[in-house]
Protein backbone atom coordinates (compact mmCIF):
# COMPACT_ATOMS: atom_id res chain seq x y z
CA UNK A 1 0.00 0.00 0.00
CA UNK A 2 1.02 3.67 -0.85
CA UNK A 3 2.27 5.44 2.27
CA UNK A 4 -0.07 8.77 3.13
CA UNK A 5 2.44 11.30 2.98
CA UNK A 6 -0.02 14.31 2.34
CA UNK A 7 -1.47 13.73 5.78
CA UNK A 8 1.47 15.33 7.41
CA UNK A 9 2.59 17.61 4.76
CA UNK A 10 1.47 21.26 4.74
CA UNK A 11 -0.95 21.79 2.09
CA UNK A 12 0.87 23.47 -1.85
CA UNK A 13 4.59 23.13 0.49
CA UNK A 14 5.76 20.67 -2.57
CA UNK A 15 8.11 20.54 -4.19
CA UNK A 16 10.48 21.07 -1.04
CA UNK A 17 13.46 23.14 -1.60
CA UNK A 18 16.41 20.54 -1.57
CA UNK A 19 18.40 19.68 -4.29
CA UNK A 20 17.83 16.52 -6.59
CA UNK A 21 18.89 13.77 -4.71
CA UNK A 22 19.52 15.26 -1.56
CA UNK A 23 18.85 12.71 1.59
CA UNK A 24 17.02 15.36 3.97
CA UNK A 25 13.70 14.48 1.83
CA UNK A 26 14.15 10.30 3.05
CA UNK A 27 15.18 11.69 6.27
CA UNK A 28 11.94 13.59 6.70
CA UNK A 29 9.56 10.84 4.86
CA UNK A 30 10.87 8.57 7.76
CA UNK A 31 10.29 11.09 10.19
CA UNK A 32 6.59 11.03 8.99
CA UNK A 33 6.37 7.74 9.02
CA UNK A 34 7.58 7.28 12.47
CA UNK A 35 4.89 10.39 13.66
CA UNK A 36 2.43 7.94 12.24
CA UNK A 37 3.25 4.72 13.56
CA UNK A 38 3.35 6.29 16.62
CA UNK A 39 -0.13 7.98 15.98
CA UNK A 40 1.58 11.44 17.41
CA UNK A 41 -1.14 14.25 17.43
CA UNK A 42 -0.23 17.48 15.32
CA UNK A 43 -1.14 19.58 18.57
CA UNK A 44 0.87 18.04 21.06
CA UNK A 45 4.15 18.02 18.89
CA UNK A 46 6.96 20.38 18.22
CA UNK A 47 9.49 20.01 15.27
CA UNK A 48 12.35 22.39 16.52
CA UNK A 49 15.20 23.34 13.81
CA UNK A 50 17.84 25.68 13.90
CA UNK A 51 19.67 26.56 10.73
CA UNK A 52 21.01 24.97 7.43
CA UNK A 53 19.25 23.03 4.49
CA UNK A 54 18.07 20.25 7.29
CA UNK A 55 16.97 22.28 9.38
CA UNK A 56 14.36 23.69 6.75
CA UNK A 57 12.30 19.94 7.33
CA UNK A 58 9.62 21.75 10.04
CA UNK A 59 8.21 24.06 7.98
CA UNK A 60 7.18 21.42 5.51
CA UNK A 61 5.10 19.14 8.41
CA UNK A 62 1.88 19.85 9.84
CA UNK A 63 2.22 20.31 13.42
CA UNK A 64 3.45 22.77 16.17
CA UNK A 65 6.93 23.80 14.24
CA UNK A 66 10.06 26.00 15.45
CA UNK A 67 12.65 27.28 12.86
CA UNK A 68 15.01 29.04 15.42
CA UNK A 69 18.81 30.76 15.27
CA UNK A 70 21.54 28.60 14.10
CA UNK A 71 22.41 26.09 16.18
CA UNK A 72 20.37 26.71 18.97
CA UNK A 73 17.00 24.09 18.24
CA UNK A 74 18.20 22.39 21.57
CA UNK A 75 17.81 25.67 24.13
CA UNK A 76 14.71 26.73 21.87
CA UNK A 77 13.19 22.74 22.36
CA UNK A 78 14.33 22.76 26.01
CA UNK A 79 12.26 25.63 26.47
CA UNK A 80 9.16 23.79 24.84
CA UNK A 81 9.72 21.00 26.53
CA UNK A 82 10.02 22.15 29.99
CA UNK A 83 6.59 24.77 29.57
CA UNK A 84 5.16 21.58 28.56
CA UNK A 85 6.23 18.23 29.38
CA UNK A 86 3.41 16.35 27.96
CA UNK A 87 4.64 17.41 24.59
CA UNK A 88 6.64 15.43 22.05
CA UNK A 89 9.77 17.69 21.17
CA UNK A 90 11.43 16.54 18.16
CA UNK A 91 14.70 18.38 17.28
CA UNK A 92 16.31 18.43 13.63
CA UNK A 93 19.29 19.92 12.11
CA UNK A 94 22.31 19.29 10.20
CA UNK A 95 25.69 18.42 11.30
CA UNK A 96 27.24 21.62 10.96
CA UNK A 97 24.04 23.03 13.19
CA UNK A 98 24.46 20.82 15.75
CA UNK A 99 27.86 20.27 16.14
CA UNK A 100 29.99 23.00 15.12
CA UNK A 101 27.54 26.03 15.91
CA UNK A 102 25.40 24.23 18.19
CA UNK A 103 27.78 21.66 19.78
CA UNK A 104 27.60 23.50 23.29
CA UNK A 105 23.73 23.04 23.24
CA UNK A 106 23.92 19.70 21.77
CA UNK A 107 26.16 18.03 24.90
CA UNK A 108 24.23 19.73 27.44
CA UNK A 109 20.79 18.63 26.11
CA UNK A 110 22.40 15.16 26.27
CA UNK A 111 23.91 15.72 29.57
CA UNK A 112 20.63 16.85 31.00
CA UNK A 113 19.04 14.15 29.48
CA UNK A 114 15.99 15.81 28.92
CA UNK A 115 13.06 13.75 27.05
CA UNK A 116 13.62 14.70 23.53
CA UNK A 117 14.40 13.12 20.10
CA UNK A 118 17.44 14.68 18.19
CA UNK A 119 16.99 13.80 14.28
CA UNK A 120 20.52 15.28 12.98
CA UNK A 121 21.30 14.63 9.04
CA UNK A 122 24.91 14.10 8.75
CA UNK A 123 26.04 15.01 5.66
CA UNK A 124 29.74 15.71 6.81
CA UNK A 125 29.37 19.91 5.43
CA UNK A 126 27.39 22.84 6.02
CA UNK A 127 25.50 22.33 2.52
CA UNK A 128 23.40 25.35 2.66
CA UNK A 129 26.13 27.81 2.68
CA UNK A 130 28.20 26.48 -0.47
CA UNK A 131 30.25 23.39 1.19
CA UNK A 132 32.24 24.58 4.04
CA UNK A 133 34.00 22.02 6.39
CA UNK A 134 31.86 20.84 9.49
CA UNK A 135 33.27 19.07 13.04
CA UNK A 136 32.14 16.21 10.75
CA UNK A 137 34.45 16.67 7.43
CA UNK A 138 36.42 13.54 7.33
CA UNK A 139 39.89 14.43 7.71
CA UNK A 140 41.16 14.54 4.25
CA UNK A 141 38.24 15.20 2.00
CA UNK A 142 37.51 18.72 0.82
CA UNK A 143 35.14 21.06 1.37
CA UNK A 144 35.44 24.83 0.08
CA UNK A 145 37.29 25.86 2.85
CA UNK A 146 39.66 22.73 2.57
CA UNK A 147 40.15 22.48 -0.97
CA UNK A 148 43.43 21.11 -0.07
CA UNK A 149 41.92 18.42 2.11
CA UNK A 150 40.84 18.48 5.71
CA UNK A 151 43.61 18.29 7.91
CA UNK A 152 41.44 18.05 11.32
CA UNK A 153 40.30 15.07 12.99
CA UNK A 154 36.38 14.47 12.71
CA UNK A 155 33.70 14.09 15.50
CA UNK A 156 31.93 10.74 16.20
CA UNK A 157 28.34 12.28 16.38
CA UNK A 158 26.98 9.06 18.01
CA UNK A 159 29.93 8.64 20.30
CA UNK A 160 30.13 11.83 21.01
CA UNK A 161 26.25 11.73 22.13
CA UNK A 162 27.01 8.47 24.29
CA UNK A 163 29.89 10.44 25.92
CA UNK A 164 27.73 13.74 26.62
CA UNK A 165 24.87 11.53 28.34
CA UNK A 166 22.51 11.11 25.88
CA UNK A 167 20.62 7.96 27.02
CA UNK A 168 19.26 6.70 23.63
CA UNK A 169 21.56 6.63 20.57
CA UNK A 170 20.85 5.22 17.25
CA UNK A 171 22.41 5.62 13.68
CA UNK A 172 20.91 5.23 10.65
CA UNK A 173 21.51 6.37 6.58
CA UNK A 174 19.80 7.93 3.71
CA UNK A 175 20.26 4.02 2.02
CA UNK A 176 18.86 2.23 4.94
CA UNK A 177 15.37 4.48 4.38
CA UNK A 178 12.91 1.72 5.64
CA UNK A 179 14.85 1.81 9.09
CA UNK A 180 15.15 5.74 9.43
CA UNK A 181 11.23 5.32 11.13
CA UNK A 182 11.84 2.23 13.06
CA UNK A 183 14.88 4.24 15.08
CA UNK A 184 12.77 7.15 15.18
CA UNK A 185 9.80 5.29 16.84
CA UNK A 186 12.07 4.06 19.52
CA UNK A 187 13.76 7.03 19.98
CA UNK A 188 10.54 8.99 20.70
CA UNK A 189 9.70 6.14 23.12
CA UNK A 190 12.04 6.66 25.03
CA UNK A 191 11.84 8.41 28.23
CA UNK A 192 15.34 10.56 28.10
CA UNK A 193 17.17 12.86 25.16
CA UNK A 194 17.58 10.41 21.83
CA UNK A 195 19.97 11.03 19.65
CA UNK A 196 19.30 9.76 15.69
CA UNK A 197 22.04 10.35 13.54
CA UNK A 198 21.34 9.47 10.00
CA UNK A 199 24.39 9.67 7.36
CA UNK A 200 22.97 11.51 4.47
CA UNK A 201 24.14 12.66 1.22
CA UNK A 202 24.53 16.01 -0.17
CA UNK A 203 25.56 15.81 -3.65
CA UNK A 204 25.59 19.55 -4.81
CA UNK A 205 28.52 20.63 -1.89
CA UNK A 206 29.90 17.51 -0.74
CA UNK A 207 30.00 14.70 -3.70
CA UNK A 208 30.96 16.90 -6.73
CA UNK A 209 34.16 17.97 -4.61
CA UNK A 210 34.89 14.58 -3.48
CA UNK A 211 34.64 12.82 -6.46
CA UNK A 212 31.59 10.87 -6.34
CA UNK A 213 30.05 10.97 -9.69
CA UNK A 214 26.68 10.79 -8.75
CA UNK A 215 23.64 10.86 -6.35
CA UNK A 216 24.10 6.61 -6.61
CA UNK A 217 27.67 6.20 -6.19
CA UNK A 218 26.46 8.40 -2.64
CA UNK A 219 24.12 5.99 -1.67
CA UNK A 220 26.03 2.86 -2.92
CA UNK A 221 28.56 3.97 0.06
CA UNK A 222 26.22 4.53 2.69
CA UNK A 223 25.18 0.61 1.84
CA UNK A 224 28.83 -0.26 1.71
CA UNK A 225 30.29 1.20 5.03
CA UNK A 226 26.90 0.59 6.96
CA UNK A 227 27.28 -2.42 9.55
CA UNK A 228 24.52 -3.16 11.90
CA UNK A 229 25.51 -3.45 15.15
CA UNK A 230 24.58 -7.22 15.81
CA UNK A 231 26.51 -8.25 12.57
CA UNK A 232 29.73 -6.17 14.12
CA UNK A 233 29.73 -8.28 17.06
CA UNK A 234 31.05 -11.31 14.87
CA UNK A 235 33.15 -9.46 12.85
CA UNK A 236 37.27 -8.49 13.67
CA UNK A 237 38.79 -4.93 13.80
CA UNK A 238 40.56 -5.63 10.21
CA UNK A 239 37.18 -6.79 8.95
CA UNK A 240 35.50 -3.22 10.62
CA UNK A 241 38.13 -1.07 8.93
CA UNK A 242 36.47 1.87 7.47
CA UNK A 243 33.09 0.61 8.42
CA UNK A 244 30.15 2.46 10.21
CA UNK A 245 28.23 1.00 12.92
CA UNK A 246 24.00 1.08 12.48
CA UNK A 247 21.22 0.55 14.50
CA UNK A 248 20.59 1.28 18.64
CA UNK A 249 24.52 2.00 19.43
CA UNK A 250 23.37 2.76 23.19
CA UNK A 251 19.96 2.79 25.94
CA UNK A 252 20.18 3.42 29.30
CA UNK A 253 17.12 3.39 31.22
CA UNK A 254 18.18 4.00 34.43
CA UNK A 255 19.15 8.01 34.53
CA UNK A 256 16.93 10.12 35.53
CA UNK A 257 14.98 12.26 33.32
CA UNK A 258 15.56 16.19 33.25
CA UNK A 259 12.07 17.66 33.29
CA UNK A 260 10.97 14.89 35.90
CA UNK A 261 13.67 16.07 38.17
CA UNK A 262 12.32 19.67 38.02
CA UNK A 263 9.09 18.87 38.76
CA UNK A 264 10.85 17.75 41.87
CA UNK A 265 12.78 21.14 42.31
CA UNK A 266 9.41 22.98 41.83
CA UNK A 267 7.75 21.07 44.35
CA UNK A 268 10.47 21.50 47.11
CA UNK A 269 10.42 24.65 46.32
CA UNK A 270 6.87 24.85 47.59
CA UNK A 271 6.95 22.87 50.33
CA UNK A 272 9.69 25.21 51.64
CA UNK A 273 7.70 28.24 51.54
CA UNK B 1 -6.80 -15.60 -14.87
CA UNK B 2 -4.98 -12.12 -15.68
CA UNK B 3 -2.54 -10.75 -13.68
CA UNK B 4 -3.61 -7.47 -11.77
CA UNK B 5 -0.90 -4.62 -12.85
CA UNK B 6 0.24 -1.87 -10.10
CA UNK B 7 -0.68 1.41 -10.63
CA UNK B 8 2.36 3.63 -10.50
CA UNK B 9 1.73 7.45 -10.27
CA UNK B 10 4.68 9.80 -10.78
CA UNK B 11 4.25 13.40 -9.64
CA UNK B 12 5.91 14.98 -12.46
CA UNK B 13 5.92 18.47 -10.47
CA UNK B 14 7.92 17.14 -7.78
CA UNK B 15 9.91 14.70 -9.45
CA UNK B 16 13.99 16.00 -9.59
CA UNK B 17 15.69 13.49 -11.57
CA UNK B 18 17.65 11.76 -9.33
CA UNK B 19 17.58 8.69 -10.56
CA UNK B 20 17.50 6.97 -7.34
CA UNK B 21 13.77 5.01 -8.23
CA UNK B 22 15.30 3.91 -11.54
CA UNK B 23 18.70 2.52 -9.96
CA UNK B 24 17.02 1.05 -6.94
CA UNK B 25 13.97 -0.77 -8.76
CA UNK B 26 15.01 -4.32 -8.61
CA UNK B 27 13.27 -5.28 -11.76
CA UNK B 28 14.30 -2.25 -13.70
CA UNK B 29 10.80 -0.72 -14.09
CA UNK B 30 11.61 2.80 -14.58
CA UNK B 31 13.39 5.19 -16.66
CA UNK B 32 14.74 8.56 -16.90
CA UNK B 33 12.77 10.80 -19.56
CA UNK B 34 14.20 13.53 -19.86
CA UNK B 35 14.17 15.72 -16.34
CA UNK B 36 11.38 12.86 -14.91
CA UNK B 37 10.98 9.64 -14.38
CA UNK B 38 8.82 7.64 -16.39
CA UNK B 39 7.08 3.61 -16.72
CA UNK B 40 9.11 1.73 -18.88
CA UNK B 41 8.04 -1.90 -18.09
CA UNK B 42 4.63 -2.15 -15.35
CA UNK B 43 4.56 -5.53 -15.98
CA UNK B 44 7.76 -6.35 -14.29
CA UNK B 45 6.81 -4.64 -11.00
CA UNK B 46 6.68 -6.78 -7.73
CA UNK B 47 5.21 -3.99 -5.75
CA UNK B 48 8.03 -4.26 -3.66
CA UNK B 49 7.96 0.10 -3.03
CA UNK B 50 11.15 0.76 -2.98
CA UNK B 51 10.78 3.33 -5.79
CA UNK B 52 8.42 5.09 -2.95
CA UNK B 53 10.35 4.43 -0.01
CA UNK B 54 13.56 5.89 -1.27
CA UNK B 55 12.31 9.44 -3.55
CA UNK B 56 13.62 11.75 -1.13
CA UNK B 57 10.53 14.08 -3.30
CA UNK B 58 7.61 12.61 -2.61
CA UNK B 59 7.20 11.81 -6.70
CA UNK B 60 6.17 8.22 -6.92
CA UNK B 61 3.56 5.87 -5.57
CA UNK B 62 2.69 2.46 -5.94
CA UNK B 63 -0.83 1.32 -5.02
CA UNK B 64 -1.36 -2.78 -5.45
CA UNK B 65 -4.77 -2.35 -7.04
C1 LIG C 1 24.81 32.82 13.34
C2 LIG C 1 24.93 32.28 11.98
N1 LIG C 1 26.14 31.93 11.50
C3 LIG C 1 26.27 31.41 10.26
C4 LIG C 1 25.17 31.22 9.48
C5 LIG C 1 25.35 30.67 8.08
N2 LIG C 1 24.92 29.30 7.97
C6 LIG C 1 23.70 28.99 7.52
S1 LIG C 1 23.42 27.35 7.38
C7 LIG C 1 25.02 27.01 7.89
C8 LIG C 1 25.55 25.61 7.98
C9 LIG C 1 24.54 24.54 7.85
O1 LIG C 1 25.14 23.27 7.82
P1 LIG C 1 24.41 22.00 8.36
O2 LIG C 1 23.81 22.27 9.69
O3 LIG C 1 25.35 20.85 8.29
O4 LIG C 1 23.17 21.83 7.38
P2 LIG C 1 23.12 21.36 5.84
O5 LIG C 1 22.92 22.63 5.09
O6 LIG C 1 24.39 20.68 5.52
O7 LIG C 1 21.93 20.47 5.78
C10 LIG C 1 25.71 28.19 8.16
C11 LIG C 1 27.11 28.24 8.60
C12 LIG C 1 23.91 31.58 10.01
N3 LIG C 1 22.78 31.38 9.30
N4 LIG C 1 23.82 32.09 11.24
S1 LIG D 1 23.06 21.91 -0.80
FE1 LIG D 1 23.35 19.80 -0.14
S2 LIG D 1 22.29 19.65 1.84
FE2 LIG D 1 21.54 21.49 0.79
S3 LIG D 1 19.69 20.81 -0.32
FE3 LIG D 1 21.43 20.70 -1.75
S4 LIG D 1 22.15 18.58 -1.56
FE4 LIG D 1 20.85 18.98 0.23
S1 LIG E 1 7.47 -1.04 -6.66
FE1 LIG E 1 9.48 -2.05 -6.76
S2 LIG E 1 9.43 -3.16 -8.66
FE2 LIG E 1 7.74 -1.69 -8.77
S3 LIG E 1 8.65 0.10 -9.78
FE3 LIG E 1 8.86 0.42 -7.60
S4 LIG E 1 10.92 -0.35 -7.12
FE4 LIG E 1 10.34 -1.17 -9.12
S1 LIG F 1 13.45 9.11 -6.89
FE1 LIG F 1 11.76 10.60 -7.00
S2 LIG F 1 12.69 12.54 -7.58
FE2 LIG F 1 14.20 10.92 -8.01
S3 LIG F 1 13.84 10.40 -10.16
FE3 LIG F 1 12.60 8.99 -8.96
S4 LIG F 1 10.57 9.97 -8.78
FE4 LIG F 1 12.02 11.54 -9.48
MG1 LIG G 1 25.49 19.41 6.83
Amino acid sequence: MSFDYDKYIRPGKLPHIWCPGCGHGIVMKGLIRAMDTLNLKKENTAIVSGIGCASRLPGYIDCCTLHTAHGRAAAFATGVKLAKPEMNVILCGGDGDGTAIGGNHFIHACRRNIDMTYIIMNNYIYGMTGGQFSPATPTGHKASTTPYGNPDPCFDIAKLAIGAGATFVARGTAFHANQIDKLIVEAIQHKGFSVVEILDDCPTTYGRRNKYKSVIEMMNRLKEVAVPVKAAEKMTAEQLQGKVLTGVLYKDETKPEYTAEYAKVIERAKASK
Amino acid sequence: MEKKLPKIEIIEKYCKGCHICVEFCPTKVLEMRGFVVGVKNLEACIKCMQCELRCPDFAIKVSAE
